[in-house]
C-alpha cells in the first residue's frame, strides 16, 4: 500500500550472475533441471496436442446430443449425451456436500481446533483421505450403499439393495474433493494476519460474527480455489464411477418420483464412457472414447483456467502482516 | 537522540496554540534546545499545543496489574489511571510490556492461552473482568499497528460494528447517519463520500487506519487505544492522524503506545515509561520529556538506549 517510488534512474542493467563461474557438478545439476523441466513440458504437451487431434477427428456436434447404444460399429453405438450431463450432475452434487463440509471443518481447525488432540486427528484423517486410492472409496462404497437401511438411495428389489446410484457415487466423490477443499480453506484462513481477527475483536464481535463477516469473505479465492481442485478431481474419476454408478449405457431411473428417481437409479459420466469404449474395454469404440476424453479435457482445462484467474484476482486486495 | 530537523509543529485551525517550553528555555518557540546545561533532548525546545482539555474524567483505573505469559513476565504490578479529556502515551523500548498493558485493558489478552495476569483494571467503577469480553470491548475499542479495514466496502467497514454481530440489520439507509459521523469524526468523510461503496482495501494507507480508528469510534467507546497506529504510515498520514487524536480526546479517554518519542511529546498529555515489563515512571508529558525524575527515564528520552 506504500507509494514509494524509485526516483533515480536505473542504472545500467546487468547481466545476471553466469553458470560458468560455478563448480562443474553445481552446472551438472542445472543442467539437468532443465532437460527435466523441458522434458514434462514435452510430455504434458504431446498428450494434450495428441487427445486435440485425435478428438477433433473423431467429435462430431451429434455426438453431443445423441445417447450412447450397443452396437458393432461408430454409426451404431450413438453419442454421449447421457455421460455429459451425468458427468455434471454428478460433480454438482459431491461439490454440493464436499464444500459446505469442507469449509466447515477448515473453519473448526483453522479458527477453533480444540480440543487439540481431536483436531490432530481430523487433520490426519483428512490427510489419509487425501492419499486413499478412489478405488478404496468406491469399494467401501459398495458395501456402505448396499446396506438394507441406505436402500432408499438405490435401486431396491425385495430385500436385496442394488447399490448403486447418483447418490452413492457422489457421497464417495465428495470424500475425494473433501480434502483438497479443506487444506485450501484453512490455508486460506492462514493467511489471514492475525490482527485482522484482533481487529473484529476489539469492537465487540464475537468470534462467529468474525469468521463469517470477516474471515470467511476474507478466504473467497481460497474457497473457491479449492472447490475448483475438488472439481477437476471429482470429474477425473473413474473408479468411483464405475463401480458405484452402475456404468449403465444410458440413464436407467428408479422409481416413479420425477428427479429422484434418476437420482437413484444408475448412469455413467464421461470417464466411464471412455473406459467403456477404450481399445481395451467392453465397448472398444475408440474414436468415441477420443471424442469424448477430449471433451472432458476441455473441461479440466477450463477449470484450471478458472482456478488461475482467481488466484490472479484475489491477491491485490491483502493486508501487510 | 540529535534530531537533524526540528519535528513538525502541530497548527490546530481554530485552537488556540499554547506555547509550552521548559522553564529554562529562552523563549525561541522553534529552536532546537539550548545548551545551557538542560538535560532534556532537544526536541523539546518548542511545540504548539492546543490548551489542555479542560475537563479531565477518570474512565479507567489500573491497579497493580500484572501480566505473564507462561512463566515470562510481561507487565509488573503497574497502577496508572485513564482519563478523559488526556491523552495517554505509553513509551518504552520493545517488549517493555507497552502493548500487553494496551491489550489488558479490553481483555484482548485472553486470545493469547498463554497469558494470565493479577491486579484489577476499572471502567467507570467496574471491574473489567466481570463485564462480558464483547460488550467490553464496544467500550474500550482498539486501533492496531497495521491498518486492517475488513473485506467489505467502507461503509460496511463501519456499519459492521453498529450492527448486531453478524447480522446485515439494520439496513443501509438506516444506519447511514451514524456510519457518517463516525467517518467525520475520523476526519475520512469528505474523502470518501463518493467512494462509500467501494471496498476499503483499495484506500490510501493513511486512509484505511483513518477507516479503522472511524471504525472503533463507531461503537461509541468510552476509551480508544491505539497500538503504534502510524508506524506504518508516512509523515503526512501521520500528522492527520496525530491531530485526530488530541481532537478526540475531549470526548473519549486515548491512550497510545508509541516507539516514537516524538510523537508522544507530541499527542500526549501524559506519559508512562515502561522498561522490562514495569511502569518506571508516570508523569506529565512536560514533565517526563523536560525534567524526568528516574535516571532511565533520563537515559531513555535522550536516546542511551531503546
Amino acid at each position: 500500500m506504500t507509494s514509494t517510488q524509485a526516483v533515480a534512474a536505473p542504472p545500467a542493467p546487468r547481466r545476471n550472475e553466469s553458470s560458468a563461474s560455478w563448480r562443474l557438478t553445481d552446472r551438472l545439476g542445472l543442467a539437468f533441471a532443465w532437460f527435466l523441466g523441458v522434458l514434462f513440458c514435452v510430455i504434458t504437451a504431446a498428450i494434450v496436442l495428441y487427445l486435440f487431434v485425435e478428438g477433433i477427428r473423431y467429435l462430431r456436434p451429434s455426438l453431443l446430443v445423441t445417447n450412447p447404444s450397443a452396437g458393432y460399429s461408430e454409426s451404431q453405438t450413438g453419442g454421449f449425451f447421457d455421460p455429459l450431463i451425468d458427468t455434471v450432475v454428478i460433480a454438482a452434487m459431491s461439490m454440493a456436500v464436499a464444500v459446505p463440509v469442507g469449509i466447515a471443518i477448515a473453519v473448526w481447525l483453522s479458527e477453533f481446533g480444540r480440543p487439540a488432540p481431536l483436531a490432530r486427528v481430523v487433520e490426519s484423517t483428512i490427510e489419509m483421505l487425501a492419499g486413499t486410492p478412489s478405488i478404496l472409496l468406491a469399494l467401501f462404497g459398495t458395501l456402505l450403499f448396499e446396506a438394507p437401511w441406505l436402500g432408499f438411495l438405490s435401486r431396491t428389489s425385495g430385500t436385496v439393495v442394488f447399490g448403486r446410484s447418483f447418490f452413492a457415487a457422489a457421497a464417495m466423490l465428495s470424500l475425494l474433493a473433501l480434502p483438497l477443499v479443506v487444506s485450501s480453506v484453512r490455508e486460506g484462513l492462514q493467511a489471514i494476519p492475525s490482527h485482522v481477527r484482533e481487529a473484529s475483536y476489539a469492537v465487540g464481535k464475537t468470534k462467529a460474527a468474525t469468521t463469517r463477516r470477516v474471515l470467511l469473505p476474507a478466504a473467497r479465492p481460497s474457497v473457491l480455489t479449492g472447490s475448483m481442485l475438488g472439481l477437476g478431481r471429482v470429474i477425473g474419476d473413474t473408479a468411483i464411477v464405475v463401480l458405484l454408478l452402475g456404468n449403465t449405457l444410458t440413464n436407467d431411473p428408479s422409481g416413479s418420483v420425477p428427479i429422484l428417481s434418476a437420482l437413484r437409479g444408475t448412469g455413467s459420466t464421461l470417464t466411464s464412457y471412455v473406459y467403456y469404449n477404450a481399445p481395451t474395454g467392453d465397448g472398444d469404440q475408440p474414436g468415441k472414447a477420443y471424442a469424448a476424453a477430449f471433451v472432458l479435457l476441455l473441461m479440466v482445462l477450463a477449470l484450471n483456467v478458472g482456478v488461475d484467474l482467481i488466484g490472479r484476482r484475489g491477491r491485490d486486495l491483502r493486508w501487510n502482516s | 537522540m540529535e534530531f537533524l530537523t526540528p519535528p513538525p509543529v502541530r497548527r490546530l485551525t481554530g485552537a488556540r496554540p499554547e506555547i509550552v517550553r521548559p522553564a529554562d528555555s529562552n523563549g525561541n518557540g522553534n529552536g532546537n534546545g539550548n545548551g545551557n546545561g538542560h538535560r532534556a533532548p532537544t526536541f523539546v525546545g518548542g511545540r504548539a499545543r492546543v490548551a489542555p482539555a479542560t475537563i479531565a474524567i477518570d474512565r479507567m483505573q489500573v491497579e497493580e496489574l500484572s501480566v505473564d505469559y507462561g512463566r515470562k513476565r510481561a507487565v509488573s504490578e503497574v497502577s496508572l489511571p485513564i482519563r478523559q479529556g488526556e491523552v495517554l502515551a505509553l513509551i518504552g523500548p520493545s517488549g517493555c510490556g507497552k502493548t500487553t498493558l494496551l491489550r489488558s485493558l479490553n481483555r484482548l489478552t485472553e486470545l493469547t492461552k498463554t497469558a494470565s495476569s493479577q491486579g484489577r483494571i476499572t471502567l467507570d467503577d467496574v471491574d473489567i473482568a466481570t463485564i462480558e469480553p464483547t460488550a467490553l470491548r464496544r467500550r474500550v475499542t482498539m486501533v492496531f499497528q497495521q491498518p486492517n479495514p475488513f473485506p467489505m466496502s467502507v461503509f460496511d467497514n463501519v456499519a459492521y460494528v453498529l450492527r448486531e454481530q453478524a447480522s446485515r440489520r439494520p439496513k443501509k439507509r438506516a444506519l447511514h447517519g451514524a456510519v457518517e459521523e463516525a467517518l467525520a469524526r475520523a476526519g475520512l468523510l469528505d474523502e470518501v463520500r463518493a467512494d462509500l461503496d467501494h471496498p476499503a482495501l483499495r484506500l490510501s494507507g493513511g486512509q484505511q487506519q483513518r477507516l479503522c480508528i472511524a471504525r472503533a469510534l463507531a461503537a461509541n467507546p468510552e476509551v480508544l487505544l491505539l497500538d503504534e497506529p502510524c508506524s506504518a504510515l508516512d509523515p503526512r498520514s501521520t500528522q492527520v492522524i496525530e491531530d485526530l487524536i488530541v481532537k478526540l480526546r475531549e470526548d473519549v479517554a486515548v491512550v497510545i503506545v508509541t516507539h516514537n518519542l516524538q510523537q508522544a511529546f507530541r499527542v500526549a498529555d501524559y506519559v508512562a515509561f515502561m522498561y522490562l515489563g514495569e511502569m518506571v515512571e508516570y508523569a506529565s508529558a512536560s514533565q517526563l520529556f523536560s525534567a524526568p525524575r528516574e535516571q532511565r527515564t533520563k537515559d531513555y528520552v535522550s536516546g542511551a538506549f531503546g
